[in-house]
């Protein structure tokens, strides 16, 4: 636990007009672990990770990466920095096929017939599309199939996919079981752990306790922009974190 | 469990079976269309299938055709362009300036006319972008403007252009066929390649169907935007010179109602009117349906004041069959 974190937050403040969504928030996420946020609706949950994917700059306060300061500009400047996020919406091209929504903004190109002309590598993207949804069990017939035309489930898989694809070191995944079955969840956690395997960290946003014990190391509780808590799931229980959630006083034991 | 797999395993199978129904009625049906078009008219007329009534056809069709391409990019960005009607004549107008009153030649001229089209969408894409004025407002202010610049230039009094070597650029041919017939099939050529091979193409079509999804993925949504603004500025300049060349003047009163006629040609193409999808070959169809159906009109006698009724109606056809179309696949 003493060792450096690989993301480091300090002092991150955030308002909205007159709301303070963020107050004065400090975050770390270490290597190879899997950390869970949590907090009621309105805790701030959303607003920090966007704040870390770049979607939202900070009002105040600073971003470490491996103990150096870095500015997260914008979602491309994230990407180049290794986090990726799985959005609660998953923010997939439904109209555009898997292996097009892995590459999307990435494009393979090749030159046409010899020309210094530069088109779509399709074939290539599509071929590359395969080994990464063999790895993640996924049953999908072909790269080439519609997002349209998935289940929640493959939908989800496919989010996950894109941001696995490019050895992201960090993942954000907002509440990724929330649209989902019992089965499709199971697998959603699966992947979770698989990917802590692999070496990357996860940072898991869920209002799901039983997402939070089944896969979580450890677990950061907001309330009202505050951070309350910062607990090693094996040493802490549900009513805690609830009431953490809630009070944001610690239980009496 | 299994029950309910297999459930969904058959309302997949009944969805792919209606999804390659609808794709070829969508893929032949407008063909199909065009087709029964063309026979009625050549019954129905005698002058219908002469070749220099399908060459007139064919050139009137390159004006509309060329700017529907571009509008095809727009749309397909789920933006819009009223003012291209505008851009035709104001273009015209310049091209008769600088061949007619200065003189120039056409390695000056014609960098010019382009250049004036490539500014115009610029300005386009800027407001759309930078300043988030939605497109269907902002293309109608400048539809006036622009236009209204034609005629203060012109004082309303089209400018006469004598060149014989640019009336040969609206009306000559290369080997049998009419010159302006070849600039659209290599404009088509062109456009066809970006929207389903290049990078910027898919862009267009991911912008058009999610800005947000678009901007996550990292893609510059503003510069996609103006870059479909330009596009279209650069086609509808060109339009503009066939335009100007066909008639042998420019002037500030051509054009007017074109955007109806592309707009029709994109929507009639398959094109969905909530942006997200492009189809460059439905467009070209589509411009052809309209193109021949104007004609057919006229050829049959049939008053200006029924054929704008007709012309209406069709639009409003087509827009309901996109509409009903896209909306179920939402």
């Amino acid at each position: 636990m003493q060792k450096e974190p690989l993301l480091k937050m300090k002092g991150i403040c955030k308002k909205f007009g007159s709301v303070q969504a963020l107050n004065n928030v400090d975050f770390e996420l270490y290597d190879n672990e899997i950390l869970g946020l949590v907090g009621d609706n309105g805790a701030g949950k959303t607003t920090l990770i966007k704040i870390v994917s770049g979607a939202y700059s900070p009002d105040e306060g600073k971003i470490f990466l491996r103990g150096e300061q870095v500015n997260i500009l914008d979602p491309r400047s994230a990407k180049t920095l290794g986090i990726e996020t799985v959005y609660q919406d998953l923010a997939l091209a439904d109209k555009l096929n898997i292996a097009e929504n892995i590459f999307l903004g990435k494009e393979r190109l090749k030159n046409f017939l010899g020309t210094p002309i530069r088109i779509l590598d399709k074939k290539r993207m599509e071929a590359e599309t395969l080994p990464t949804l063999r790895k993640l069990k996924i049953d999908i017939e072909s790269p080439r199939a519609k997002v349209a035309t998935l289940s929640g489930g493959q939908r989800q898989a496919t989010a996950i996919a894109k941001s696995i694809f490019w050895k992201a070191r960090i993942i954000i995944m907002d509440e990724p079981t929330a649209a989902l079955g019992v089965a499709e969840t199971m697998k959603v956690r699966q992947i979770t752990l698989d990917l802590k395997k692999e070496g990357a960290s996860v940072i898991l946003i869920s209002h799901n306790l039983e997402d939070i014990f089944s896969v979580v190391d450890r677990v950061i509780i907001l309330r009202g922009g505050r951070r309350v808590g910062d607990r090693l799931v094996k040493q802490t229980t549900r009513d805690e974190i609830v009431k953490l959630m809630i009070t944001g006083e610690r239980a009496i034991q | 469990m299994s029950k309910n797999s297999q459930n969904t395993a058959k309302q997949k199978e009944e969805k792919k079976v209606v999804f390659l129904l609808r794709h070829t009625v969508e893929t032949y049906g407008l063909l199909a269309g065009f087709v029964v078009l063309c026979v009625f008219l050549s019954i129905a007329s005698p002058y219908f299938l002469t070749l220099s009534n399908i060459f007139n056809v064919g050139r009137q069709i390159a004006v509309t055709a060329i700017i529907a391409f571009g509008m095809t990019f727009v749309i397909t960005a789920a933006q819009i362009d009223l003012s291209v009607g505008s851009v035709v004549a104001l273009t015209g107008v310049i091209t008769a300036a600088l061949v007619t009153r200065a003189g120039f030649p056409v390695w000056i001229w014609l960098p010019l006319v382009l250049l004036t089209g490539i500014t115009i969408g610029l300005m386009h894409g800027f407001f759309v972008a930078k300043q988030k004025i939605p497109a269907f407002l902002l293309t109608l202010a400048t539809m006036g403007v622009l236009r209204g610049i034609g005629f203060i230039y012109t004082r309303g009094h089209p400018i006469y252009i004598g060149s014989r070597g640019f009336r040969a650029i609206g009306r000559g041919f290369i080997g049998p066929v009419p010159i302006p017939i070849i600039i659209m099939v290599i404009i088509w050529l062109i456009c066809y390649f970006i929207l389903t091979q290049s990078k910027i193409g898919k862009y267009i079509t991911v912008v058009g169907e999610s800005q947000r999804v678009a901007r996550l993925s990292g893609i510059n949504v503003d510069r996609v935007l103006i870059f479909v603004f330009v596009i279209e500025g650069v086609l509808t300049a060109i339009s503009g010179i066939i335009m100007a060349s066909r008639l042998g003047t420019g002037s500030p009163q051509v054009a007017l109602g074109l955007e109806l006629n592309v707009i029709a040609a994109v929507i009639l193409g398959g094109t969905s009117l909530f942006g997200g999808e492009g189809r460059m070959f439905g467009t070209l169809l589509g411009a052809m349906v309209i193109g021949t159906l104007v004609n057919g009109m006229t050829l049959l006698n049939i008053s200006p004041y029924v054929q704008m009724v007709v012309r209406g109606l069709v639009i409003l056809g087509a827009v309901w069959v996109n509409m009903a179309r896209y909306r179920v696949k939402r």
